[in-house]
């Protein structure tokens, strides 16, 4: 009896060594965000849909991994993943030199241009002087919040949200008189719906890749790169067996990810 | 720990503890002025005063901070009957929402706090100020206040070091207070470590210049509780 206890609990350790030694990441827990619509949101069920989550779960199914999705705010989402709460960020997240010194990213799985907002006939032609004085919203910690501080800090006051979703209330409630994000999230996840309709986009495409990055990808821990391995097989698996374009007409009527 | 980042951006903090000091000072102030009146008005035996101020502290004390400042922020933003009325220029302005919601929340503890004061003033001192014949309006102003004020001092001191903590919630609506401006360092960095220790450290500084004043104030309400330094015993050693 003693001794095939003394069997069961080495028979354990082996294996628990074995699983600490060689992670070949058959489980894999993937930060999201889900207040940044249609990429990331929640139902009103209280489950997680998006691009973003889909795009996650094809993923793990491309890789023959199990996924667990955990919800985190922005501007916590680096820092997170760096205390190891998940292994993987898919969040829209935009591949730029500033973070590349905290985390490792994949290749791009998405690409879309950033724009402004306004209400309409806030100004005839969109021009730096023509935004002198005005509020403007962004997300807090994104690209667009970088972009703004950056270039017009001086000449508008800048308004940090935790969520896109609270931009939009501001904007609609006249707290903020122009919004930046990006293109796509601004179009699906306002203007096209009722309390946007009253708001349009102004100004250029931004594109600048010393701020914009080059397209959305997935961040992980810099020491994991078999995971950036596995992911990247994973994007190209999914963008040539034709699940990538199933998710993507889920959503859009053109082409997301770029040339 | 990389410090130079914290030193690069030290007037982002220098804004945040101006509006953190700002901002808890003046809902402090109003606070008070208002809840030594209301105490007053919630130890009447007339239901007709007392039960409005039981229903203003019922609802502030029974909700949290940070759903009172949403309701102020973003609810009452949804209506139009707001956005159309005169106050809209003063309730667009997160800074005013932040110091509404603080002033209303420390009001109704404050008032609590008074409350107790005053109910607990010994009987025997009322009975002497009825004694030698003051009016109700000077029993109050010699007697009753000053006594109370002396018990709510400890009580008072930790709603002052709460409110002081509480004020960190203003950064989620936008404004820049030690907690915004320890935000912004965060995202612009990724360093939440830097960021948020220079915030605990400027909070504990605020926390112990408070704590130092409360002090003085006590000290000097409670002189005459203090032993007297002429009658305390000498005891010398044997030779």
């Amino acid at each position: 009896m003693r001794r095939a206890l003394l069997v069961a609990v080495v028979v354990m350790l082996v294996a628990l060594a074995g699983n600490v030694q060689a992670n070949d990441w058959k489980k894999i827990r993937i930060g999201v965000e889900g207040a940044y619509p249609p990429f990331s949101y929640v139902e009103p069920n209280g489950e997680l849909a998006g691009f973003d989550i889909d795009i996650a779960k094809a993923l793990g199914e491309a890789m023959g991994a199990e996924v667990t999705l955990v919800a985190q705010d922005w501007d916590g989402i680096i820092p997170a993943l760096l205390a190891k709460k998940y292994d993987a960020i898919i969040a829209s997240m935009s591949i730029t030199e500033e973070r590349k010194k905290k985390v490792a990213f994949t290749n791009k799985y998405y690409k879309t241009p950033a724009k402004f907002i306004c209400k309409k006939g806030l100004m005839t032609e969109f021009s730096k002087e023509n935004m002198k004085g005005k509020v403007v919203g962004a997300q807090r910690a994104t690209i667009h919040d970088r972009y703004l501080t950056d270039n017009y800090g001086n000449d508008v006051e800048i308004k940090r949200y935790g969520t896109q979703d609270e931009a939009y209330l501001d904007l609609t409630a006249g707290r903020v008189d122009m919004l930046i994000a990006d293109s796509v999230a601004l179009s699906d996840g306002f203007l096209k719906k009722p309390e946007g309709s009253d708001y349009q986009f102004i100004g250029p495409d931004l594109t600048d890749s010393k701020w914009f990055g080059d397209g959305a990808g997935i961040a992980v821990r810099k020491e994991d790169t078999a995971l950036v391995d596995k992911l990247n097989q994973a994007i190209e698996t999914i963008r040539s067996n034709g699940t990538y374009k199933a998710i993507q007409d889920k959503y859009f009527d053109f082409n997301v990810y770029g040339e | 720990m990389d410090i130079s980042i914290i030193l690069d951006n030290s007037s982002v903090y220098l804004e945040g503890l101006k509006n953190t000091i700002l901002l808890v000072s003046v809902s402090l102030f109003i606070g008070l002025m208002f809840a030594v009146p209301l105490a007053i008005l919630r130890n009447s035996d007339n239901p007709f005063y007392q039960m409005p101020v039981r229903a203003f502290i019922y609802f502030f004390r029974g909700t949290p901070l940070l759903v009172q400042m949403f309701l102020v922020y973003y609810g009452f933003g949804q209506f139009d009957f707001i956005k159309e009325s005169f106050l809209w220029p003063l309730f667009k302005e997160a800074y005013f929402c932040a110091l509404l919601a603080f002033t209303l929340n420390t009001c109704a503890y404050t008032t609590e706090i008074f409350r107790g004061a005053i109910k607990a003033t010994p009987h025997g001192e009322i009975e002497a100020a009825m004694a030698s014949g003051m009016s109700r309006a000077l029993m109050l102003r010699r007697i009753i206040l000053p006594s109370a004020f002396r018990r709510a001092l400890p009580a008072y001191s930790n709603e002052i070091i709460f409110m002081l903590h509480g004020s960190s919630l203003a950064s989620v609506i936008t404004i820049i207070d030690i907690t915004g401006a320890a935000r912004i360092i965060n995202s612009r960095y990724y360093s939440p470590y830097e960021a948020f220790l220079t915030a605990a450290l400027l909070y504990m500084s605020l926390t112990f210049i408070l704590v130092f004043l409360i002090k003085r104030l006590e000290n000097r309400w409670f002189a005459h509780l203090q032993p007297q330094s002429e009658s305390r015993p000498v005891i010398e050693a044997p030779p």
